[in-house]
């Protein structure tokens, strides 16, 4: 891969979405230019998503791509525009910037009191956490992970030979241990509830899927040195025999 | 180029001391010019060990810090032929070793010599990590009990992430596991952790199991390596453990339990 001078690789980056409720270009930036003002640092080469997604009124290009100039002036990085799926506009393709799918975004109340005490707003910036979905990456380690280690994959983990008493093996996906597993292992640590944990022998003093844990104590009476994996099943973690 | 070999185990009292003068005792009794150097300052006991703490006037830290040079501190063997010793200070604590100073001492060192020892002091800190940081093989010292094997793994774990092997990213340190004060009838009665337990929780490949022994006791209170006491087991285990340690194949001794004997039972032995 790397003789072809780059690498294509998955990135989440926290963008910034503007989303419209109203369109007047002065009013938008005027309110946009104060903001802005208040915390500088913040909004310096921010990359913007510009939403329209919830306008009543249709918009046209020129407005848009207007809003898109004027919004660059003031220093953003607009990345993307989104709308409803619904009313996709027919000039989408006329603008420079990519018209992005209407993902599942989590809004999250921003820690600046940015949006406070403005309710006839007609601009609203929220901080959101773009997910997309990225390439999962494989984690596959061939030395036993040792007491007081910590490993963390950002996909699987793979470990071909032991996990310590003592050590920790965590997991935004599935964990497998091809070799006994004596520490604690994590698996779904962001919340997918699918995750699983494999191994060949479950010694575990703690296991957990998506916070939902288990100890030591509680793995002796179901099964205990054998190879095991362990399930989330409707919100109550199972351990099955392999 | 000499190879260092560091004596560590996390736990203390396991017998790092014992085992870094008969295995460095062992080394120079083979023909190779080998030194042990003492990393536990302010605790130092190799030399009483070795039965030279009379002879000692410099030290390594006096070394590191230019006060005496590396011939005014070593201190050579009187009883086995190309061994020296490096003792460490009394009066000092371990913040008086630095990567530098230390790496200094071990560069001249291994231009004189075949074989480093460094007897590492108990605990995962600044002198445990000193000591091994610059090794190419690690003697790991376990007792065949849970605490014990437990920081032995961790000392695994800080072998394989902090030494300059690991940060280089060049071949890992090579691993050895020594298992000392093994008693065999305490293993069959359950109260100790078997050879197999202790293999299977480390996964490191065995160099020696050294049989608990009285004859290590007696050797430190009179000051001579428990290897020199060939009639002992201990001593022989120790002989083994070195020949495994120069790569040769040999069947591990001592690990049954002992049926006494008629006229050992008569005798009370």
């Amino acid at each position: 891969m790397t003789d072809s001078g780059f690498r294509l690789k998955g990135s989440v980056v926290t963008t910034v979405l503007l989303e419209i409720q109203a369109f007047s270009l002065n009013s938008i930036i005027a309110q946009l230019k104060n903001k802005i003002e208040q915390v500088p640092h913040f909004f310096n080469q921010a990359p913007v998503i510009i939403d329209i997604t919830k306008m009543t009124q249709e918009v046209t290009y020129e407005e848009l791509n207007g809003l898109v100039i004027a919004v660059g002036e003031l220093g953003l990085g607009v990345i993307g525009w989104r709308c409803d799926a619904q009313r996709v506009p027919e000039w989408r393709n006329q603008l420079s910037i990519p018209l992005l799918p209407a993902s599942k975004t989590r809004p999250i109340n921003p820690p600046a009191p940015i949006v406070a005490q403005e309710h006839n707003a007609d601009v609203v910036v929220k901080t959101v956490v773009e997910e997309r979905l990225v390439p999962q990456t494989t984690k596959v380690i061939a030395k036993p992970i040792r007491s007081g280690q910590q490993v963390y994959a950002e996909g699987d983990l793979i470990i071909l030979t032991q996990v310590s008493a003592g050590a920790e093996v965590l997991a935004d996906g599935n964990i497998h241990v091809y070799g006994a597993l004596r520490g604690r292992a994590l698996a779904g640590v962001k919340g997918d509830t699918n995750a699983r944990i494999f191994c060949k022998s479950m010694e575990a003093e703690l296991v957990s899927i998506a916070g939902n844990f288990m100890l030591s104590d509680g793995l002796q009476n179901i099964i205990w040195k054998e190879s095991a994996q362990v399930l989330l099943v409707e919100d109550s973690l199972e351990v099955q025999s392999l | 180029m000499a190879k260092i070999i560091v004596v560590t185990s996390g736990k203390g009292g396991v017998g790092k001391t014992t085992s870094s003068a008969a295995i460095g005792t062992g080394i120079a009794l083979k023909g190779f010019k080998t030194v042990i150097i003492d990393f536990d300052v302010g605790l130092r006991n190799l030399d009483l060990i070795m039965g030279c703490e009379r002879r000692v006037v410099y030290d390594f830290v006096n070394v590191i810090n230019k006060e005496a040079t590396l011939t005014q501190a070593l201190i050579k063997d009187k009883r086995t032929k190309d061994l020296f010793i490096l003792p460490a200070s009394q009066t000092r604590d371990k913040d008086a070793l630095t990567i530098e100073g230390v790496q200094t001492v071990l560069e001249d060192l291994a231009k004189e010599f075949d074989y480093i020892i460094c007897d590492s002091p108990a605990g995962i800190e600044k002198g445990a990590q000193m000591a091994l940081y610059f090794a190419d093989a690690a003697i790991v010292v376990t007792n065949p009990e849970v605490s014990s094997v437990r920081d032995s793994d961790r000392i695994l774990g800080i072998l394989q992430s902090k030494s300059k092997r690991a940060e280089e990213g060049r071949e890992p340190i090579e691993e050895h596991l020594l298992l000392t004060r093994y008693h065999p009838e305490r293993v069959a009665l359950g109260e100790m952790l078997s050879v197999s337990d202790v293999e299977d929780i480390l996964a490191v490949p065995l160099i020696g199991v050294i049989p608990e022994s009285e004859a290590v006791l007696k050797a430190s209170n009179q000051g001579s390596p428990v290897i020199l006491d060939v009639e002992s087991e201990a001593g022989q285990a120790y002989v083994d453990a070195v020949d495994r340690l120069m790569g040769e194949e040999k069947p591990l001794r001592f690990l049954d339990v002992q049926k006494k004997g008629f006229f050992k039972r008569l005798l009370g032995g």
